[in-house]
């Protein structure tokens, strides 16, 4: 009770204090509003995590109902992945912001709706209150809008904001939808009870009231085909925001579909399948989009779809093993499923982060015009690197290891009796190998287009490193990437109570320990020895390399002498060849005016690739509605009389129906007398 | 361990062989076996040119490149002989760190700003990206086929029983020796001997490269070849006793590098964009090994 309350106050005496004092006040009340906050939900979360789950009533009203507040492992496990991002992305905030240090009302807006944004998450974990749950929701979406707008003078940013906002609420009316069917059978919006009312169920009512929830976090986790906000809103939002909207804003649509799992238990088998296909399309679908992109934040924002397609698996492959009673997948799947949301998080969020730096340093986000950058900022581009390699699942960083827990998954399901499993699972397997492959092809265009090489493109201010106090958070994720990737072990054990809660059997939650135990073990002892062999053959080269003439020259250009940094390969024509191959799948634009003529004017050329998804699903139905809607525009006539009429039309109308109803009826009943 | 010495002695023959094939067969005399292995040494003793352009990425990565090819060499296992490093799901761990090799040689040849070498560098990454699925579905195959998930067990227990089975290891022997040449860039995908850096993969990529570091980029494709050439020995001999394991090992190298050097003797290279459709051919092969499989275990009706 006295954390709630402590948390709540915190949270509201931060956001009332906000507006009242200057700049350096304004970043320390936000910093250390989502500090202490994030000691008090840490604290109960790792509670939770040692056996004591945390419950409490709040007395609530006549409509609400009771509100329980339940902290379980699940909840825990996602609380701690937003602290650390939040504390994180907070600090690097609170430097990446100093740019805009005058927009004095502006910034006490971010703040606010950072602190908020914040307090939704972390409540969005805990609130088992269906109505209570919308409102958290509604809180976390406006708020986010409002961190994304930040910029909200560049008219990009403005539609992105809105193309947020609007797609976010399609998803508030599945969630709407969802908690009144259930709170119109049971009576009540606690989850327990929707929990007793749907184990009692059988059929397709409890797999439907699901697949509604489904939609709606799917909107927000961005699961193809309702991902076409998410490639708007990441690059147009502030870095810091970027980085948690994709570390854990996300999430919480993963979160939900979690817990929905839970509290729905619905037939696992059907649901499993439809998560698993949806997953492996968006994983594919993500990044093969991603490779063409070149504004480098929406490259990270299509990956984001890419890996919500992994976890996405992980989730499908432990519905299935649940489904089909083979406890060893299902544990294996969600345990895939939960340490990579975990990686993800960091991961993506250094991506942003440095990405963010790159930004500050040049001014500029398209690929195409950098280059060279690792030796200006080498710290920036030692931390990418890790997090390129981390994120195509190479060992001996983090994301090897959420990828291998899935594989094993895979190849135990592979095992299984049925054909129908073994082919679903040979093309997840498939499915997964070729988003590892693309997703390797992907940032190295992206590493070495923006680091390596030399400038595209000559800048007329200085470009240097950001200030050091900056970069330490990033140290602090790469350092979790690192030790994730070289102790395995002692996160998966960490693992164990969640997905023993989401098994429903503590016995299943030590199953997939005991399967990865022995692999893990030799996965350390392989990594370890693999950086010690890097470690002596650089050793040996390095010894050999003293007593020989090494001299530096320009880089051989097959003998032509005066190369410019123009001719280097770029991200365009790094990816060509694959743009080719795949352009059944992939739209591309291009724009051009060739040269003509003797004294040749201007001419350009200019190609970007649109969302093919995006282009069937959200623009033509838009032109179809606003074809549809502008028959009715003679009605909007600017008049204030005319609203006041449609007004009483609008009224009179209500209370007519009824009563025009009753009229039709009795009329049909006096001519059937007839 | 005994694979890893075996891999170890078959890489030094294994491009000899192949050279000295392709000599005869063109009616050269041709250089001696051991001529690459002297290639080698004399670049180790040399010194070496960097360009200006490049960073720290470019020193590291031909060592990040030879070390993961000899980390995979440690997970192959020779017949009842486990690899050094032996789990279940390693050939999961064979596949990835093979990819960070390849990962810093094509940001090595990114970082160099040659348009060719990033030309290279480009076509490196996608063909070894449409050659991995049919690895993993081989493996998955296999994993099926025998119930175990690590090389050592699923090679321990292929039996050649049946005449599904012998087609299956035929298969697999075909898709293996795609996989080896996509990997090391070899005919049909990529032309090492041709005189036009347009039309190469792999070489244009390592032109900036000189001295040591050239030397251990060579180092690492001899044994990439007698690698893969070790996991298709490994198809065949099970359980056979050593004393024999050892010889059909050797013997299976050999028959393998000839045939190499008699492809490119006797196949033009492919055109650039006939390469993708090569490789997909690869992953469609490991798909029907992988429904005969389904098939020999009866799981068709």
């Amino acid at each position: 009770m006295t954390s709630i309350t402590a948390f709540l106050v915190i949270a509201l005496v931060a956001v009332i204090l906000i507006p009242f004092v200057g700049v350096k006040g304004k970043a320390a009340v936000v910093y250390l509003a989502v500090i202490l906050n994030a000691l008090i939900s840490g604290n109960l979360a790792v509670q939770a995590f040692f056996g004591q789950p945390f419950e409490y009533m709040f007395s609530g009203s006549l409509s609400l109902g009771m509100i329980p507040v339940r902290l379980d492992v699940l909840s825990a496990w996602f609380i701690l992945i937003i602290n650390f991002i939040f504390i994180t992305g907070g600090f690097y905030g609170l430097f990446y912001m100093k740019t805009y240090q005058s927009q004095l009302k502006n910034l006490s807006l971010h703040g606010i709706a950072f602190v908020m944004l914040y307090t939704s998450l972390i409540s969005l974990c805990v609130i088992q209150n269906g109505m209570v749950f919308l409102i958290a929701w509604e809180i976390m979406a406006l708020s986010a809008f409002v961190t994304i707008i930040f910029e909200h003078n560049k008219i990009t940013t403005i539609k992105a904001g809105i193309n947020y906002i609007i797609q976010s609420h399609v998803g508030i009316v599945f969630l709407m939808l969802g908690f009144m069917w259930a709170a119109f059978k049971t009576g009540s919006y606690d989850f327990q009870v929707i929990s007793a009312y749907t184990s009692g169920l059988n059929g397709a009512a409890p797999v439907i009231l699901f697949l509604t929830f489904f939609v709606a976090f799917a909107i927000k986790a961005g699961f193809v085909p309702f991902h076409t906000w998410l490639p708007y809103a990441h690059p147009e939002a502030p870095a810091h925001i970027s980085g948690i909207m994709s570390g854990v804003l996300i999430k919480i649509g993963i979160y939900g579909i979690l817990r929905m799992l839970l509290v729905i238990k619905p037939d696992f088998t059907i649901v499993g399948y439809i998560i698993l296909v949806i997953a492996v399309i968006s994983g594919l679908y993500g990044v093969m989009l991603a490779i063409v992109q070149h504004n480098l934040k929406k490259l990270l924002a299509y990956h984001s779809i890419e890996n919500i397609g992994i976890i996405g698996i992980g989730i499908g492959i432990g519905c299935i093993g649940m489904g089909s009673n083979n406890m060893v997948v299902a544990s294996l799947g969600f345990a895939g499923a939960l340490l990579h949301t975990l990686n993800h998080a960091l991961f993506k969020s250094l991506l942003f982060f440095t990405a963010g730096n790159v930004y500050q340093a040049t001014h500029t986000l398209n690929i195409e015009h950098l280059g060279g950058l690792i030796k200006k900022m080498p710290q920036t581009a030692i931390l990418f690197l890790i997090a390129s390699i981390a994120i195509s699942g190479i060992p001996p960083f983090n994301g090897f290891i959420s990828e291998f827990i899935l594989y094993s998954g895979m190849y135990y399901w592979l095992q299984g009796a049925t054909l129908i499993t073994m082919i679903a699972s040979v093309f997840s397997v498939l499915g997964l190998v070729l988003i590892g492959g693309l997703a390797l092809l992907c940032f190295t265009k992206a590493f070495s287009v923006v680091f390596l090489g030399q400038e595209r493109h000559s800048f007329h201010h200085e470009i240097k490193e950001v200030p050091q106090l900056q970069i330490i958070p990033l140290y602090f994720i790469a350092f979790f990437i690192v030790v994730i990737g070289v102790f395995p072990k002692h996160f998966i054990e960490l693992l164990v109570k969640p997905v023993s809660l989401l098994t429903g059997n503590i016995a299943v939650g030590r199953l997939f320990d005991n399967n990865l135990t022995d692999s893990m073990q030799h996965i350390t002892w392989a990594v370890w020895g693999f950086m010690l062999l890097i470690l002596i053959v650089f050793l040996i080269r390095k010894y050999f390399m003293q007593k020989r003439i090494v001299t530096s020259e320009a880089t051989w250009g097959c003998a032509y002498v005066g190369p410019t940094e123009r001719m280097q390969y770029t991200a365009g024509s790094f990816v060509r060849s694959y743009a080719k191959l795949l352009k059944p799948v992939i739209m591309s634009v291009k724009r051009e005016k060739e040269i003509k003529g003797i004294f040749p004017k201007d001419g350009y050329y200019e190609s970007f690739t649109y969302d093919k998804l995006e282009k069937w699903l959200i623009d033509k139905p838009i032109i179809a509605i606003k074809s549809f809607m502008g028959r009715f525009m003679f009605l909007q006539n600017g008049k204030l009389q005319f609203y006041i009429l449609y007004g009483i039309l609008f009224v009179v109308s209500i209370v007519c129906i009824p009563i025009i109803y009753e009229t039709i009826i009795q009329l049909i009943g006096y001519f059937k007398h007839i | 361990m005994l694979s890893f010495l075996l891999i170890l002695i078959a890489a030094f023959f294994f491009t000899g062989v192949i050279i000295r094939t392709k000599s005869i067969a063109s009616g050269r005399k041709g250089p001696g076996i051991l001529q690459p292995i002297k290639d080698v040494i004399r670049l180790f003793k040399k010194g070496a040119v960097y360009s200006t352009t490049t960073s720290f990425i470019f020193q590291i990565a031909p060592t990040i490149y030879f070390s993961s090819v000899v980390m995979a060499m440690m997970v192959v296992p020779f017949g009842q002989a486990k690899g050094i490093i032996s789990f279940n799901g390693d050939f999961v761990f064979f596949a990835y760190v093979l990819a960070l090799g390849k990962f810093f040689s094509i940001i090595s040849a990114m970082d160099t700003g040659s348009s060719f070498e990033g030309m290279g560098a480009s076509r490196e990454a996608l063909y070894s990206l449409f050659a991995e699925p049919a690895f993993f579905i081989l493996m998955g195959s296999f994993a099926l086929l025998t119930g175990h998930t690590s090389f050592h067990l699923m090679f321990m227990a292929l039996h050649l029983g049946s005449y599904v089975s012998y087609a299956i290891a035929l298969l697999a022997t075909f898709v293996l020796v795609m996989i080896l040449m996509v990997e090391n860039s070899r005919m049909p995908i990529d032309d090492p001997k041709t005189h036009l850096e347009l039309t190469m993969i792999h070489e244009v990529m390592i032109l900036d490269n000189s001295g040591f570091d050239l030397g251990l980029i060579l180092t690492t494709g001899y044994l990439k070849f007698a690698l893969y050439g070790a996991l298709i020995v490994n198809l065949f001999i099970g359980m056979v006793p050593y004393q024999y394991a050892i010889m059909l090992f050797f013997a299976i190298q050999f028959i393998l590098a000839v045939s190499i050097g008699l492809i490119e003797s006797f196949m033009a290279r492919f055109r650039m964009s006939h390469n993708p459709q090569f490789i997909f051919t690869l992953t469609s092969v490991s798909l029907l090994i992988f429904f005969g499989v389904l098939l020999v275990l009866g799981k068709f009706v």
